[in-house]
């Protein structure tokens, strides 16, 4: 167990910061530089140890800008600054309700205190049209906890002088923003502190005597609330929840009380404790999360489970499901390849402390949160672990798990095919490959930010730069979606040239995993290189940047007939289509609809 | 809790907080000697001796800790 296996151990976070640092450092590959600007409206010391701590334990190489004390808004506001150097990946705006400037006063009408309402927004507009403006990247931002204390007691959350209703309509109007704005994100302190407890959060000692706006013992959840937004700015978020059966989705064993025999409906209290549980875990379903079985059983009692009246959970909610006697690190495998996502996208839950430790010793990548054997504490354990934040609702996340099961049909039936290209015409493929509009832009860069695998570039995109592609005439950029007889695979591919000097330089080319080895690629190349010679272009350049996890895609310019060569300066990783001669299709299966 | 285990409670504490296993504590033992130990560490130091024997300064108390000295004696005067 680490100490960022959820629920969060504050204490040992705190006390062994050190120790903890020194041992990420030595024992984590890290993939991704970010640079993290923290400006604060209190002191931050605190919060830069325990973010940097988190990120660390995310896989990221965190670098650090402290905005000096409570100077955020300078800092952000003339941006002829050490900040703009600094470079940020990510601005987090770490203010709090004591950067409030004025409150409204008793005697305020209506009128004066929307105005003070839009003053203080005004200075915090400023600051998020200054962050675009000059940085043009994700900003996170605090909003605000309620009041340390409230001098109309009750009235004053309905009372349009009372600070908490002054507190609530800046928390309503932050969120209007953060809704229009693309690159706002929220940073849910009022949620957090109101969870945490606010006698808890607010510590006067710490703000006295170091400016500290609430207790240290709050601090490790902020940063594991940022850290898990910057996570799922970045796709790193967990994608599938992996579930053991008996104890966990119901009470009792299946096997040997059989279905009537189990704890699970309103009639008792255990029962319903079950189909609580069962409710949360289909809402995470209904929300994009992808559902598997781990369960040591016999499948056919596993099955059965579902089958009871009571149970909120059908059988096929899940994508995967593995109830047999194996070890379940091995099934945990099998789940992320029949699923095809990365090991590091599942989280693992299991009431058997011995089989949380061998699926974390066995698979580390995966998260294995400490959920215990209390009904009553899985809920809360798993929905404040962060693991499956979400930064925005796409309509792709909403059909996701569609996909995932219509993908566990296709591997069913891939079985039965002899021939892999007789199994691919028999997915009746149709794709839609045309150039990239701003109607598709969000999900294009929710796609070019979480792919890992198949991306050659691994070149990560802001909406602004989205945008900017797509109006610049130097520029190609084309998406693919797919649909096959078993459903809509949704937007699943982007590729992206420069032209310059009469070729096509590829800046991007990526795909889903869940359209793996469906001859999409080709079809991609296919429309790419169409569209480049109707320019007059006369080769294409592809390069194909290493990193850890895009290995499958390293042989793919040779796959797609490219040619490799280095080019002035010797640097190697390039490769080059010649477009003056006929051009075969590498694509027949799928039938694609180009537009127009 | 005599000031022996008090002082030896205290000494693990500051070999967490500073992460160094050569700490060992004596009653002149000040800021000054620690190249970590500054306002920020303090609160830390705080925090941790608050949890760990279950007590809690007030404002002035943090702001009188001095030396080593001053904590084991103020936590003592606390814990009985």
């Amino acid at each position: 167990m680490t100490p960022f296996t959820a629920p969060l151990n504050v204490h040992h976070l705190l006390r062994k910061k050190k120790a903890i640092r020194r041992e990420l450092l030595q024992s984590r590959a890290r993939l991704e530089e970010k640079r993290i600007a923290i400006l604060g409206g209190s002191t931050t010391a605190e919060l830069k140890d325990m973010l940097e701590l988190f990120l660390l334990n995310s896989g990221f190489e965190p670098a650090f800008y402290e905005s000096e004390y409570n100077r955020y808004f300078e800092d952000l506001a003339f941006p002829d600054s050490a900040l703009k150097s600094f470079k940020p990946d990510v601005i987090y705006l770490h203010t709090s309700n004591v950067n409030i400037m004025r409150y409204p006063s008793l005697t305020d009408d209506a009128a004066a205190v929307e105005r003070l309402v839009e003053e203080e927004l005004q200075k915090f507009k400023t600051l998020w049209d200054g962050a675009e403006l000059n940085y043009n990247c994700p900003v996170i931002q605090n909003n605000f906890e309620m009041p340390h204390a409230r001098v109309l007691s009750n009235l004053d959350c309905y009372a349009l002088q009372g600070h908490s209703r002054f507190v609530a309509e800046l928390n309503r109007r932050f969120s209007e923003e953060a809704r229009l704005r693309k690159q706002l994100y929220l940073n849910d302190i009022h949620y957090l502190s109101a969870w945490f407890g606010l006698e808890r959060w607010y510590d006067l000692t710490a703000w006295y005597a170091y400016k500290y706006a609430m207790s240290l013992q709050a601090i490790p959840h902020i940063a594991q609330n940022v850290c898990a937004i910057i996570n799922s700015i970045f796709g790193k978020s967990k994608k599938c929840l992996v579930l053991d059966l008996d104890n966990m989705l119901w009470g009792g064993v299946i096997g040997d009380d059989g279905l009537g025999g189990i704890q699970l409906g309103s009639d008792t209290a255990s029962g319903e404790s079950y189909i609580g549980f069962q409710h949360y875990v289909k809402d995470l379903k209904d929300r994009g999360i992808i559902l598997a079985v781990c369960s040591k059983n016999e499948e056919i009692n596993a099955k059965e489970g579902f089958a009871h009246s009571d149970s909120v959970l059908r059988f096929d909610d899940f994508s995967a499901f593995q109830a047999n006697w194996n070890d379940k690190h091995d099934n945990v495998r099998r789940i992320a390849k029949t699923l095809n996502i990365g090991i590091d996208s599942l989280v693992f839950v299991d009431d058997n402390p011995a089989e949380r430790e061998l699926v974390r010793a066995q698979e580390p990548l995966v998260a294995v949160p400490e959920i215990g054997d209390d009904v009553t504490k899985f809920i809360s354990i798993l929905d404040k672990s962060g693991l499956f934040e979400a930064v925005s609702l796409s309509r792709e996340d909403l059909r996701r798990t569609a996909f995932y099961s219509d993908n566990s049909k296709r591997v069913s039936s891939e079985a039965q095919f002899e021939n892999y290209d007789a199994f691919l015409q028999s997915l009746e493929m149709v794709a839609e490959i045309k150039p990239l509009t701003e109607i598709f832009a969000e999900r294009a860069v929710q796609l070019c930010n979480k792919t890992n695998q198949f991306n050659v570039t691994t070149r990560r995109v802001t909406m602004t730069q989205m945008n900017d592609m797509i109006s610049d005439p130097d520029v190609i950029t084309i998406y693919g979606r797919l649909e096959d007889k078993f459903g809509d695979s949704g937007l699943v591919s982007l590729m992206s040239g420069d032209i310059r000097d009469e070729a096509l330089h590829i800046s991007l080319w990526l795909m889903s995993c869940r359209v793996l080895k469906r001859g999409l690629e080709g079809a991609m190349l296919d429309r790419m290189a169409a569209l480049a010679k109707a320019r007059g272009l006369t080769s294409m350049v592809g390069y194909y940047l290493p990193t850890p996890k895009n290995k499958m895609v390293s042989e793919l310019f040779a796959e797609m007939g490219f040619e490799p060569y280095a080019d002035a300066e010797g640097q190697a990783g390039r490769w080059r289509l010649d477009l003056g001669s006929p051009y075969q299709n590498r694509n027949s299966i799928i039938r694609v609809n180009h537009g127009t | 809790m005599g000031l022996e285990e008090i002082q030896r409670r205290l000494t693990d504490i500051f070999r967490d907080i500073f992460d160094r296993e050569d700490i060992v504590l004596t009653r002149e033992l000040t800021s000054a000697d620690i190249e970590d130990w500054d306002s920020l560490a303090n609160i830390n130091l705080v925090v941790a001796i608050e949890k760990e024997f279950g007590i809690s300064f007030n404002l002035n108390e943090i702001k009188s800790l001095a030396d080593v000295g001053d904590m084991l004696d103020l936590i003592k005067a606390k814990v009985g």
